[in-house]
C-alpha cells in the first residue's frame, strides 16, 4: 500500500541556521561594524569586569568622596568616595544582563502565544483583546507599578520590564502565521493529518525567525534603556547595586558641581543602546530587502 | 460614519476592561492588607475589621472588582493611603505642568520633525537625507535623561540662556513659564522627533512616487507647492498613526522629564506614589493613562476618514 510522504519542508534548524548564513553572507556596512565593535567591547567589559576594574565599585571611602579625574581615580570617585570607573565597569553587567535576559524572556512567552493565536482562531479573539489591554497601558508606568510591589531584585525588574514588550511579539508572531497558514504546503500537512504540533513547530515557526530576530534585538535595547530609567528614577535596583542608571541618579544632586558624575555613565549607555539599535537595523536590511528598500 | 463611531467605541470597552482587571489584580497582589496599613500600627483588631468592612474588603473578589468599577464609573478613583485626599484631586492638582509640558513637547515635534522629514525625503541620498537619518538613530538611543543633562548643561550652565531647574504656573506671567518650559519641552520631544522625523520621510518617499506628484511636477507647480500641498497632505495618515503608537514614549519621556527639571506634574506624582506603596494614587494614575491611550488612538483612527477622502466606513 502507498504510505503518503511527509511534505518537503525542511526541519526548523535548518531554518534557523539558513536565517543566520543569509545575515553572515551580507557584507557589513561602515556603521554596522563600528557598532558591532563598541557592543563587543562592552561585552568583553562586562564579562571581565572584576580584572578591568581596579576598585570594588560599592567600596565606600567617605576620606575620598567627590574627587576629579586623577591617575589614581581615571574618572573620579561619587558623592561616597566610591571609584566611578570601576562602577561604571560593573555597570555594564547588569544593562547587558537586563537586555538580553528580557529579550530571551520575551521571547520565550511570546512566540508560543503568537503561535496559538495565529493558528487557534477561537483562542485568538480573546488572546488578542488581552494584548490590547496590556499594549493600552505605557510600558514605563506598568514596570514601575510591578517593581512597586515587591522590592527590587534582578528577577522581579526583567519581568517588570518584560511584560509591556510581549503584545507586540505575539502581534508579529501571530501575523506571520496568519500569513503562513494559507500556503500550499501548510495546506497539504493539514490534509495529510499531520499533527497539529508538528504543523507548529516544523512548519509555521521557522517561519517567523526572520523577523523575530529584528524585533528582539529591539526589545533588547528598549529593555536596556527602560532599566536605566528605572534606575534613574529611583524605582530600580537597590541604589548601592552599580548600574549605568543608579550612578547617574547618585550624580545628579552634584551635577553642577561635577559634571562628569553623570556624563560617562550617559556616554556608555547610550553608546550601547544606540549600537544595539543599529545591529538591528542592519540585520532587518539584511533579512528583508522589500523594507530596505521603503526605508532608505 | 456614525456607526463606524459606535462600533469602534463598543471595541473599546473590552480593552478598557482588561486594563482595570489587570490593575485590580496588581492591587490584589501588592503585599500588605490595605485595611491595615490605613488603620496604623495602634490599631486594635476590631478596629481593621471595620476599616475592612467599610472599604469593602470582606467581600468575595469579584464582588469587589464590580464595587471597584462602580465607583470608577461614578468618579471615585479611590483615596490616597497617605494623604487621605482623593486621588483625583490629587491627579487634577498635577495636570497643569504636564500638558503644558506635552503640548509644548508636540508643538516643537511637529515645527522641526515635519519639515526635517519632508526636507529628508525631497533629497533622498544626499548629505542632509543621511543627516537626518543618523540623527534619528541617535535620538532614539539616546535616554531621555542623559539628552536633560546635555541640554541644560549646555543651555542653562555654559551659554546661561535659560533657567536651569523649576516650573512657574502659567498664573505667574506667560514669560517665565514660557522660559522654563523650553528646556524640558526640547528634552520630552527628542525621541519624538526623532521618530516623526522617520515617519515622515517614509512615508513622503511612497507618496512622492505617484502619478499625481507627477503631473504637478510637469504643469509646472513650484517645488514647496508640490511637498507641502500636494505630498504631505497625502503623506498625513501614517504620520499620525506614529504619533498614537508614540503615546506610550510620550509617558516615560514626561515622567523622565519632570524628574529630571524638577516640574510637578503627574509624572512625580507617579513616582512618590510608588516610593511611598500609595496603590491607589498609582492604580488611578496607570488608568487614566490607559484611558487617554484608548482615547486617543481613537480619534485618531476617525481622523483618518477626515485626512483621506478614500477611507469611508
Amino acid at each position: 500500500m502507498h504510505t503518503p510522504s511527509q511534505p518537503q519542508v525542511l526541519p526548523a534548524r535548518y531554518r534557523l541556521h539558513g536565517v543566520i548564513s543569509r545575515l553572515l553572507r551580507v557584507r557589513p556596512r561602515t556603521t554596522t561594524l563600528i557598532a558591532g565593535t563598541v557592543l563587543a567591547l562592552i561585552v568583553l567589559i562586562a564579562l571581565f569586569a572584576p580584572l578591568i576594574a581596579p576598585y570594588d565599585p560599592t567600596e565606600l571611602s567617605p576620606a575620598s568622596r567627590l574627587q576629579a579625574m586623577s591617575a589614581e581615580h581615571w574618572l573620579g570617585t561619587d558623592a561616597y568616595g566610591r571609584d566611578l570607573f570601576s562602577r561604571v565597569v560593573y555597570g555594564a553587567r547588569i544593562s547587558l544582563a537586563v537586555g538580553l535576559g528580557v529579550a530571551l524572556l520575551t521571547l520565550l512567552i511570546g512566540l508560543p502565544l503568537g503561535l496559538i493565536a495565529g493558528y487557534f482562531r477561537a483562542v485568538d479573539a480573546i488572546l488578542m483583546r488581552f494584548m490590547d489591554g496590556l499594549m493600552a497601558i505605557p510600558g514605563i508606568l506598568a514596570a514601575i507599578a510591578i517593581v512597586s510591589l515587591t522590592s527590587a531584585n534582578l528577577w522581579v525588574l526583567m519581568v517588570a520590564i518584560t511584560v509591556p514588550e510581549i503584545p507586540q511579539i505575539v502581534r508579529l508572531v501571530r501575523s506571520q502565521v496568519l500569513a503562513t497558514r494559507e500556503e500550499a504546503f501548510v495546506e497539504a500537512a493539514i490534509l495529510m493529518s499531520t499533527p497539529t504540533r508538528t504543523i507548529l513547530w516544523r512548519h509555521l515557526m521557522p517561519n517567523t525567525f526572520a523577523p523575530l530576530i529584528v524585533q528582539c534585538t529591539y526589545v533588547c535595547a528598549a529593555a536596556i534603556l527602560t532599566e536605566s530609567t528605572l534606575s534613574f528614577l529611583g524605582v530600580g535596583l537597590s541604589s548601592e547595586t552599580p548600574t549605568w542608571g543608579n550612578i547617574m541618579s547618585d550624580g545628579r544632586i552634584y551635577f553642577q558641581l561635577q559634571p562628569s558624575l553623570i556624563f560617562w555613565a550617559g556616554l556608555v549607555l547610550s553608546l550601547c543602546i544606540l549600537s544595539i539599535n543599529l545591529l538591528g537595523d542592519a540585520a532587518r536590511d539584511a533579512l528583508d530587502p522589500a523594507m530596505k528598500r521603503r526605508e532608505s | 460614519m456614525f456607526s463606524y463611531f459606535i462600533r469602534r467605541l463598543l471595541m473599546a470597552i473590552p480593552v478598557m476592561l482588561v486594563v482595570a482587571l489587570a490593575i485590580f489584580l496588581l492591587l490584589r497582589l501588592s503585599p500588605g492588607d490595605p485595611a491595615v496599613i490605613i488603620a496604623g500600627d495602634m490599631a486594635s483588631p476590631e478596629q481593621v475589621a471595620s476599616i475592612r468592612a467599610a472599604l469593602g474588603l470582606d467581600q468575595p473578589i469579584y464582588t469587589q472588582f464590580f464595587i471597584w468599577i462602580g465607583n470608577m464609573l461614578q468618579g471615585d478613583f479611590g483615596t490616597s493611603l497617605i494623604s487621605q485626599t482623593s486621588a483625583m484631586t490629587m491627579i487634577t492638582q498635577r495636570l497643569e505642568p504636564t500638558i503644558s509640558l506635552a503640548i509644548a513637547a508636540i508643538v516643537f515635534t511637529v515645527l522641526i520633525s515635519v519639515p526635517l522629514g519632508v526636507i529628508a525625503a525631497w533629497r533622498q541620498g544626499s548629505w542632509i537625507d543621511n543627516l537626518v537619518m543618523s540623527v534619528s538613530v541617535v535620538g532614539f538611543s539616546v535616554p531621555v535623561f542623559v539628552i536633560g543633562y546635555l541640554v541644560i548643561q549646555v543651555f542653562a550652565i555654559e551659554l546661561g540662556w535659560l533657567p536651569v531647574q523649576g516650573y512657574r504656573s502659567l498664573e505667574d506671567g506667560f514669560g517665565e513659564f514660557a522660559r522654563r518650559l523650553v528646556l524640558p519641552a526640547l528634552t520630552l520631544s527628542s525621541v519624538y522627533i526623532a521618530l516623526i522625523a522617520r515617519m515622515t520621510r517614509a512615508s513622503m518617499l511612497e507618496v512622492l512616487k505617484e502619478d499625481y506628484i507627477r503631473t504637478a511636477r510637469a504643469k509646472g507647480l513650484g517645488q514647496r507647492l508640490i511637498l507641502f500641498r500636494h505630498a504631505l497632505r497625502n503623506a498625513a495618515v501614517p504620520i499620525l498613526t506614529v504619533i498614537g503608537t508614540g503615546f506610550a514614549l510620550m509617558v516615560s519621556g514626561v515622567v523622565v522629564t519632570e524628574s529630571v527639571f524638577n516640574i510637578p506634574g503627574l509624572g512625580r506624582l507617579i513616582i512618590d506614589a510608588v516610593l511611598a506603596r500609595d496603590y491607589p494614587v498609582i492604580q488611578a494614575i496607570i488608568l487614566l493613562t490607559a484611558g487617554l491611550y484608548v482615547v486617543i488612538n481613537l480619534l485618531i483612527d476617525l481622523s483618518y476618514a477626515v485626512t483621506d477622502p478614500r477611507i469611508r466606513y
